[in-house]
Parts: structure tokens; C-alpha cells; sequence
């Protein structure tokens, strides 16, 4: 299983290839939508993709509660163990 | 027991797109007429959906009136003559009067000789819908020549005060012309991929039905179409994408072979997405007609391809993969030649 610093850079990744926003950007603290700008549409190919690379399930009735990316890797992590 | 054998129409042949038209509706309605009535702005509408301005009908602009004019210039396109015409196909979820069909008031103002009429419910996935069931009926010899029309008025169902889909549905309509093709090799319509989806019913629907909307307490009301954003986004970028690719092999082709992709224009994001799942290259013209013209569902994609035939981006005989998809959830995609 990744580790939770693994998981946010496979993140950064996805975040970075979707949208632009600069990879080093995307930390735990960080708001989806109030610092990385990303909206709701950007979000769901985030998911998609996420689910793609780690391998789980992002339910559409999670994502509104991914508030920032440290959530998206807290739920990965669970989701993946 | 009678012994005698029932004579088959005829040998199967190839069938092929011989015209293509379009209507537009004369009103162009902005971002910022919309968002009058939304809490919304035109940078959101534009970001959100690629939409500067669509097209809506004025009262006079009706589901009857805008097929014809586009199915008189799909068939002047085709050169081919209204007699000639024995099937007209109208895709449509917005001719508000349950019978009889836009189908066959169309084909007698056509001027067809009593060709055979009916309309089609397959919300954004219709055009392709028709244009399977024309191709299948050239083939097997049941009609000469088909006129699919998919035509919308979706500016009377849509809720002026969702800012989830006041910005996105328009009107108009597209036309094609379905004929014979010389031969195998001139084939112009390939395979069908399609489908329903019934369980997810409930993504983009009306809201109720017409008995509910006219009995409503408050007095009678329209009955809105309502969606569901994010799950459809979901559903059309990348469910949709794997259709697409099943009518590329349907046809035996390859992302590599295509000239030209034309989507129902239903987001430009979800157009975006489709593109990149695709993988597909950077010298196909993807259309993009929704930026001036909104989401107008079965007439999409025939008033894309004409746009595209306008502006050069498509040239005749080049190969084009369409994919319709929508409410239902319903979706159908084949490879066919340009005209």
C-alpha cells in the first residue's frame, strides 16, 4: 500500500496533468476549489483518474466531501487498505 | 398450408449520407440575457461549459417549420428530389403535440409522395438513432431515400431559473439524407454501437409528466427538463469515449484513420475530455459548434457537421466518428464518410 506522501504525489500528478495548477501546489492543506481553483467538472476527471491510479472507488456522493486534497488521500488510504 | 415463398425486397446493399442541412433560429440569446433570471456570470457559463451564446426560436420558428427548411437544404445538398423520398425519420423530444407526428405533417409539406413518416424518441442520441434505422432501411431495400431530421425547441422546457441548465439547452435543426452508395467500397455509414442505460433514468429527465404539470396546484405549469451535472459529465467523458472507440472497430478503423469528431454537442468540456480519452490526434478537427449554438440535443449533430462544412474545417469524403448520447440514458455512435 502507498504511503500517504506517495498517494499525494500521484495525486499532484493527476491534478497537475487535468488542470495546470503547478504540482508542488497540491498540499494536504490545500482547498480544491478556494486555492487550487478546480472546479466541480475538473474534479470529476480528477476522480476518475485517481480511481484509475490507486485502484478504488470514489462514489459521486463522496466527492462533494473531498473539501481539500489532504480528505481525497485520507479517503484513498482507507479506501485502498 | 401454402408453399409459396415471400419474395425479398431486394439484395442487401451499401448505404451512404448524400446531404446534409441545417436550421438555425433567427434570436441569439447571450450569456448575458441568461443570466438575468441565474445567479450566474458569463465567465462561469463560458468556463463551465464553453457556451458564449445560443440560438432560440421565436414563436413563429417551429418544431415543423425549422425541420423543413432544414431537411429542403439537406435535400438540395444531396440532389435529390422530394418524390424521391420514401421514408422521413424526426428525432425530436420537444414537438409538444402527442399526435399525430412532426413526421408526417414534414413529409407532406416536403412535398414527398406520401413517404412513410414517423418520429423518434432518443433525446440527444435521436440523430443517430435515425440514422441507423435509415441505413438499415437502404440496405435492405425498404426505402430508396430517408430524410433523418433531428430537431429540438428546448427553449420551451427549460427552466429559465436552473442555473444548472437555463445556460445550456437551445433550439434548432439538422437534416441528412440517406441514399444508396455505389457499392461496398462507397459505403458511407458504418456499424451502429448503441444502447440504454434505463437504471440511470433519473440524470436528465422532464421533470413530470404533462397530467402532473397541468393539475400542479399553482396552476399549470411547464414541466422542465431537470439534469443532473456531474454524474452525466461523468457518464458521457468516459463511459461515452468507450462507445466511440467500439464503433471505431465496429468500422474497422482506427483513431489514426479519422478526419474529423463530431460528439453530440451537449458541453465543450465534455468534448474536451471525450478528445483526450480518445488519444485522439492532433490533426482531427473536432467540432465545436456549441459555443454559438448550446446544447440542442437530436439537432446537434447535423448542424455541427454543416458548420464545419461551411467553415472548411470538414471536407466531402472525409471519415467522421459521431457519437450521440442523453436522456435515458440512451447513446449510439458509428463512423460514416462526410458528403
Amino acid at each position: 500500500m502507498a504511503s500517504t506522501e506517495e498517494i499525494r504525489e500521484g495525486l499532484a500528478e493527476i491534478v497537475n496533468e487535468i488542470t495546470g495548477v503547478p504540482a508542488e501546489d497540491v498540499q494536504l492543506d490545500k482547498s480544491f476549489t478556494d486555492d487550487l481553483d478546480i472546479d466541480s467538472l475538473s474534479m470529476v476527471e480528477v476522480v476518475v483518474a485517481a480511481e484509475e491510479k490507486f485502484g478504488v472507488k470514489i462514489p459521486d456522493e463522496e466527492v462533494k466531501n473531498l473539501a481539500t486534497v489532504g480528505d481525497a488521500v485520507t479517503f484513498i488510504e482507507k479506501a485502498g487498505s | 398450408m401454402s408453399k409459396v415463398t415471400i419474395q425479398a425486397a431486394r439484395e442487401p446493399r451499401s448505404s451512404r449520407i448524400l446531404g446534409i442541412g441545417g436550421y438555425r433560429p433567427s434570436r441569439v440569446v447571450t450569456n448575458a440575457e441568461i443570466i438575468e433570471h441565474i445567479d450566474s456570470s458569463d465567465e462561469w457559463i463560458r468556463t463551465r461549459s464553453g457556451i458564449e451564446s445560443r440560438r432560440w426560436a421565436s414563436d413563429e420558428e417551429t418544431v415543423v417549420s425549422m425541420s423543413l427548411a432544414a431537411a429542403q437544404k439537406a435535400l438540395a445538398d444531396a440532389g435529390v428530389q422530394p418524390e424521391q423520398v420514401d421514408c422521413v425519420i424526426v428525432s425530436t423530444v420537444t414537438h409538444l403535440y402527442q399526435t399525430p407526428s412532426a413526421a408526417a405533417e414534414i413529409a407532406h409539406k416536403l412535398g414527398t409522395n406520401k413517404a412513410a413518416a414517423f418520429d423518434i424518441s432518443a433525446a440527444c442520441a435521436g440523430f443517430c438513432y435515425g440514422l441507423s434505422l435509415a441505413s438499415d432501411m437502404v440496405r435492405a431495400g425498404t426505402a430508396g431515400h430517408v430524410v433523418v431530421i433531428g430537431v429540438e425547441r428546448l427553449s420551451d422546457l427549460t427552466d429559465k431559473t436552473d442555473r444548472s441548465t437555463a445556460f445550456l439547452f437551445a433550439d434548432g435543426a439538422g437534416a441528412a439524407v440517406v441514399g444508396p452508395a455505389a457499392g461496398p467500397a462507397e459505403a458511407g455509414i458504418g456499424p451502429v454501437v448503441w444502447g440504454s442505460d434505463g437504471e440511470h433514468l433519473d440524470l436528465i429527465k422532464q421533470r413530470e409528466d404533462w397530467r402532473d404539470a397541468l393539475r400542479n396546484e399553482i396552476g399549470p405549469t411547464m414541466p422542465h427538463l431537470v439534469m443532473q451535472g456531474n454524474p452525466v459529465f461523468r457518464w458521457a467523458s468516459y463511459e461515452m469515449a468507450k462507445v466511440a472507440q467500439e464503433a471505431l472497430t465496429a468500422a474497422g478503423v482506427t483513431v489514426d484513420d479519422l478526419d474529423v469528431f463530431v460528439p453530440h454537442q451537449a458541453n465543450m468540456r465534455i468534448t474536451d475530455a471525450m478528445a483526450r480519452t480518445l488519444k485522439l490526434p492532433e490533426r482531427v478537427a473536432i467540432a465545436r459548434d456549441i459555443a454559438t449554438q448550446g446544447n440542442t440535443s437530436a439537432a446537434s449533430i447535423p448542424l455541427a457537421i454543416e458548420r464545419m462544412l461551411e467553415t472548411g474545417e470538414a471536407q466531402s469524403g472525409d471519415l467522421a466518428l459521431i457519437i450521440g448520447f442523453g436522456a435515458g440514458l440512451v447513446y449510439a455512435g458509428q463512423v460514416i464518410r462526410i458528403p
